[in-house]
C-alpha cells in the first residue's frame, strides 16, 4: 500500500471503493453524453451505498435520475436506451431484487444481441449490491454471483478492491456488452458499515481500465490454492497469514466471472495439488461447482483435495448467531485448507 | 357510527405503535455510539420505523378479525400491532431471539404470525400478490374473510401492485389495497416519481373503487374502510384505499436525511394523528383518567415486551439449517460444513 508522501508523486490516491467507483463513472461521463445514471435514490441520496455519492451536483438530475420504483420499467429502459446507442448505468439497489426486472435482465439485455444476429447490441451497465454480514435478512443479503452469471449473454465483474473497482468500472462502461457490476456493500467504505482492512487502496488519479478475464493472484503459495471473489478474498488473505507458518496458500480472486479465467485457476491447482473454493453464494448448482468442475476437467491429475466453503443452501436468516454460523468465516476457510493437508 | 370500545382500542394500538417505535429507536442506536455501525447493537440490520403512519394502521385494522389476512411491506410494526400480531414475540424476533414469531429467522421486515394472519416482505409491492391470493382462498371456500395489503406511495409504482388491483378487480376478490403516503420513498418525494398526486385514482384504470383520506384522521380511516370491508365480506369486490400518514423519523434508523427539507420534517411532526385521536375521544365524552390510563397501560406493555424479549434467548446456530423445507425430502442437506460434500481424488 503506498505511503501518504510517496502517492502524491505517483499521482495515486489512497481511496474506497465507492470512491474508486465514483471517480469512474465521472469521469466517464465527462467524456461521453452517452453516459448517464438511473436508480432509486441515486441522486440526492447519491446510492444508498454510495455507488453515485456526488454525481448529482456536477451532472444534474438530467444525468443522475431518480426513477420510480419500477425494476422492469427502468432496467428495461436502460436496455432500450442502450439499443439506441446511450451508455447507460442503471442500479439495481440490492441485488436481492432482482427478481422484480429479471426479464428485463435475462430476456432482453442479456439476449438480444445473440437473437439480432448481433444487429442489435446493448451497452449497458447494470450496477448493483450484494452481500451479507450485517444482518439484513433472506431478502436483502444474497450474493447471487452464480444466478447472473449462469445466464448467457452477459458480462459479470466483483471487484474486491477500489483500485479494480476503478479499472473495471471504466472497462465495463466502455464494453459494448452488457455488464453486471457487482459491488459487496461491507467492501464499499460507507460511514455506517466499516469495511474490513484491504478494500481501501491506492488508487491511481489517472483514467485505466482492467481487461474483464483476468484474476488477480492475491497472494503467491505453493500448498493451497484457494479461489474467491468479493469479500471473502479479505477473509481468505486473513486465513492464509494465520496459516502462514504450517500451510503456504495461495489466494486467487477472481475479479469477473464472464468471462472466468480458468488458466490462472489451472495453473495454481497444478502447482499445490489442493483447491478450496470460497464463495458467499448458495452451496449448490452454482460459482463454487464451476470452478470445481473447470478445476476437474482441466487439472484431474493434479488434484488431491477439493473443498468448497460457501453459503448453506438456505436462505439467509436475521439473528447474529444464524448468520455468523453460515456466512464463511475465516476460521472456516483456515479450516477448510487444513483439512486438505491432512 | 364508531362505538366508544372501538374508539379507545384504535388510540390503544396508536399509542402503542407510536411508543413501541420511540422505545425500538433507543434500543437500535444503542450499542452504535460513538460511530453509527449497522450492524452492532441489540438490534442489527436496517430498521424502518413507522412513527407518524398509526392512524392508517388503527382505522382499518379495526374492522378485521383473526381470520382476515394482512400483508406488510418492509416498515410494518403498526399495523403488526392493530392487527393482533403478539408484541412480546414478535419483539423478541426483532432483537433476533430464539422465541421469535420467526426463531429470530425472519427479523423486522419479515414478520410471520399465522395466528392473525399477518405476514411481511421486504420487497417493494411483493405483498400485494399474496394478498389477492388470500382472499382468492376464502372466496373458494366460501368464507367471508378479508384480505387487506399495505403498501407505500413510493410502491404504487410497481408492477406487482398493478397487477394484483388487476387481478383482485377482474376476479371481484375481497381485497383492500390500503396505500401510506408518507411523501417519502427513502429520497425521493413522490412528485418525482409520480404524476398522480392522488395514488387512489390508480383504482380508475380498474374500474374499481378509489379513496383517499386527506389528513392521517384515524376515524375518517375507519370510515372508509368500514365501507371498503364491508363491500368486500358482502361479495362485492375490491377497493383501493389511499391515507395521508407522516414520516416522523428518517427512512430507516441512521438515516440522516439530507435531502429532506427542514420544513418537511417539521411539518411532519405537527400533524399529529394521536393528539388528533386524543381531542375525538375526549369530544366523545372520553374522560382524561380513562385517556390517561389507556396511554400508561399501552406504554408498559411495550416496555414488559421490551423486558421479555431481551431476557430470551438467543438462536443456536445449528437452527440455521432448519425450516428450509416443511417436509424435508429423504437424502437433501443444505451443505452446512466445508468440506462435508466432496473430496476429489486424483492420484491422493
Ligand atoms: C423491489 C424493491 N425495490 C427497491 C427496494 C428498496 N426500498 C426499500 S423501501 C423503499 C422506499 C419505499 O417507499 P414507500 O413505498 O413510499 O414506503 P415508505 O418507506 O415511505 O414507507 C425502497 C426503494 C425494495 N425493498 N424492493
Ligand atoms: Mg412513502
Amino acid at each position: 500500500m503506498a505511503e501518504a508522501d510517496e502517492s502524491e508523486t505517483t499521482g495515486e490516491r489512497e481511496t474506497t471503493m465507492s470512491r474508486a467507483m465514483v471517480s469512474a463513472i465521472a469521469s466517464e461521463m465527462r467524456d461521453s453524453d452517452d453516459v448517464f445514471v438511473m436508480g432509486e435514490d441515486v441522486a440526492d441520496y447519491g446510492g444508498i451505498f454510495d455507488s453515485t455519492d456526488g454525481l448529482l451536483e456536477e451532472f444534474g438530475r438530467e444525468k443522475i435520475m431518480d426513477v420510480p420504483i419500477s425494476e422492469t420499467g427502468f432496467i428495461g429502459a436502460a436496455v432500450g436506451a442502450a439499443q439506441a446507442g446511450m451508455r447507460p448505468i442503471a442500479e439495481l439497489m440490492f441485488a436481492d431484487f432482482f427478481g422484480v426486472g429479471m426479464d428485463q435482465i435475462y430476456n432482453q439485455m442479456a439476449k438480444n444481441t445473440y437473437m439480432s444476429g448481433s444487429t442489435v447490441n446493448v451497452p449497458m451497465v447494470l450496477m448493483t449490491a450484494v452481500g451479507g454480514t450485517y444482518n439484513d435478512a433472506a431478502q436483502h443479503s444474497q450474493t447471487l454471483y452464480g444466478t447472473f452469471a449462469h445466464l448467457p449473454g452477459m458480462k459479470v465483474v466483483v471487484p474486491s478492491t477500489a483500485a479494480d473497482a476503478k479499472g473495471l468500472m471504466h472497462t465495463a462502461i466502455r464494453d459494448d456488452d452488457p455488464v453486471v457490476y457487482m459491488f459487496h456493500k461491507r467492501l464499499m467504505g460507507i460511514g455506517w458499515m466499516p469495511a474490513p482492512d484491504g478494500p481501501k487502496t491506492s488508487v491511481p488519479e489517472d483514467d485505466y481500465t482492467i481487461d474483464f478475464g483476468e484474476a488477480d493472484v492475491k497472494r503467491e503459495g505453493d500448498d493451497v490454492t484457494v479461489v474467491t471473489l468479493g469479500l471473502h478474498v479479505h477473509r481468505a488473505l486473513e486465513a492464509a497469514d494465520a496459516l502462514a507458518e504450517e500451510v503456504d496458500v495461495e489466494v486467487i480472486d477472481l475479479r469477473t466471472l464472464v468471462p472466468l479465467d480458468t488458466e490462472t485457476v489451472l495453473e495454481s491447482v497444478r502447482k499445490t495439488g489442493r483447491l478450496v473454493v470460497v464463495d458467499e453464494d448458495y452451496h449448490s448448482f452454482g460459482l463454487s461447482g464451476e470452478i470445481v468442475a473447470r478445476a476437474t476437467e482441466g487439472a484431474l491429475a493434479n488434484l488431491s483435495a477439493v473443498r468448497r466453503v460457501t453459503m448453506p443452501d438456505a436462505p439467509i436468516p436475521y439473528a447474529r448467531p444464524l448468520e455468523q454460523e453460515v456466512n464463511p468465516g475465516r476460521e472456516d476457510i483456515i479450516e477448510a485448507v487444513q483439512s486438505t493437508t491432512e | 357510527m364508531i362505538s366508544d370500545t372501538e374508539l379507545q382500542e384504535m388510540y390503544g394500538w396508536m399509542v402503542t405503535a407510536r411508543y413501541y417505535e420511540e422505545r425500538l429507536q433507543e434500543e437500535y442506536l444503542e450499542g452504535k455510539q460513538p460511530a453509527f455501525d449497522i450492524s452492532a447493537g441489540p438490534i442489527p440490520g436496517e430498521l424502518h420505523l413507522a412513527a407518524g403512519q398509526e392512524a392508517a394502521a388503527a382505522g382499518v385494522c379495526s374492522h378485521l378479525r383473526d381470520a382476515d389476512t394482512v400483508t406488510a411491506p418492509h416498515r410494518p410494526h403498526h399495523v403488526a400491532i392493530a392487527k393482533g400480531v403478539d408484541l412480546k414475540r414478535m419483539t423478541a424476533e426483532i432483537f433476533g431471539r430464539r422465541t421469535g414469531l420467526c426463531k429470530g429467522k425472519g427479523g423486522h421486515m419479515h414478520l410471520f404470525d399465522s395466528t392473525v394472519n399477518f405476514a411481511g416482505s421486504g420487497i417493494i409491492a411483493e405483498g400485494c400478490p399474496p394478498a389477492v391470493g388470500a382472499a382468492l382462498a376464502a372466496e373458494k371456500r366460501g368464507e367471508d374473510n378479508v384480505a387487506v395489503a399495505y403498501l407505500g406511495e413510493g410502491a404504487i409504482s410497481q408492477g406487482g401492485f398493478l397487477e394484483s388491483l388487476n387481478l383482485a378487480s377482474v376476479q371481484n376478490l375481497p381485497v383492500l389495497f390500503v396505500i401510506e403516503d408518507n411523501d417519502w420513498a427513502i429520497s425521493m418525494p413522490k412528485e418525482r416519481v409520480t404524476d398522480v398526486g392522488n395514488g387512489s385514482q390508480r383504482a380508475d384504470g380498474f374500474d374499481m373503487p378509489g379513496k383517499r383520506v386527506d389528513y392521517d384522521d384515524a376515524c375518517a380511516v375507519y370510515e372508509a374502510a368500514g365501507e371498503a370491508i364491508g363491500r368486500a365480506r358482502d361479495g362485492n369486490g375490491p377497493t383501493l384505499l389511499e391515507v395521508q400518514v407522516h414520516r416522523r423519523m428518517g427512512h430507516f434508523m441512521g438515516d440522516a436525511e439530507g435531502y429532506r427539507p427542514e420544513a418537511d420534517s417539521e411539518r411532519a411532526k405537527q400533524r399529529d394523528s394521536i393528539e388528533r385521536m386524543e381531542s375525538t375521544l375526549q369530544k366523545a365524552g372520553i374522560d382524561d383518567d380513562t385517556i390517561d390510563d389507556i396511554r400508561d397501560r399501552s406504554h408498559q406493555r411495550v416496555e414488559d415486551a421490551i423486558e421479555w424479549a431481551k431476557d430470551q434467548p438467543e438462536p443456536d446456530p445449528d437452527e440455521a439449517y432448519n425450516d428450509v423445507f416443511t417436509n424435508p425430502p429423504a437424502g437433501w442437506t443444505p451443505n452446512t460444513k466445508p468440506g462435508q460434500t466432496e473430496s476429489a481424488g486424483g492420484d491422493d
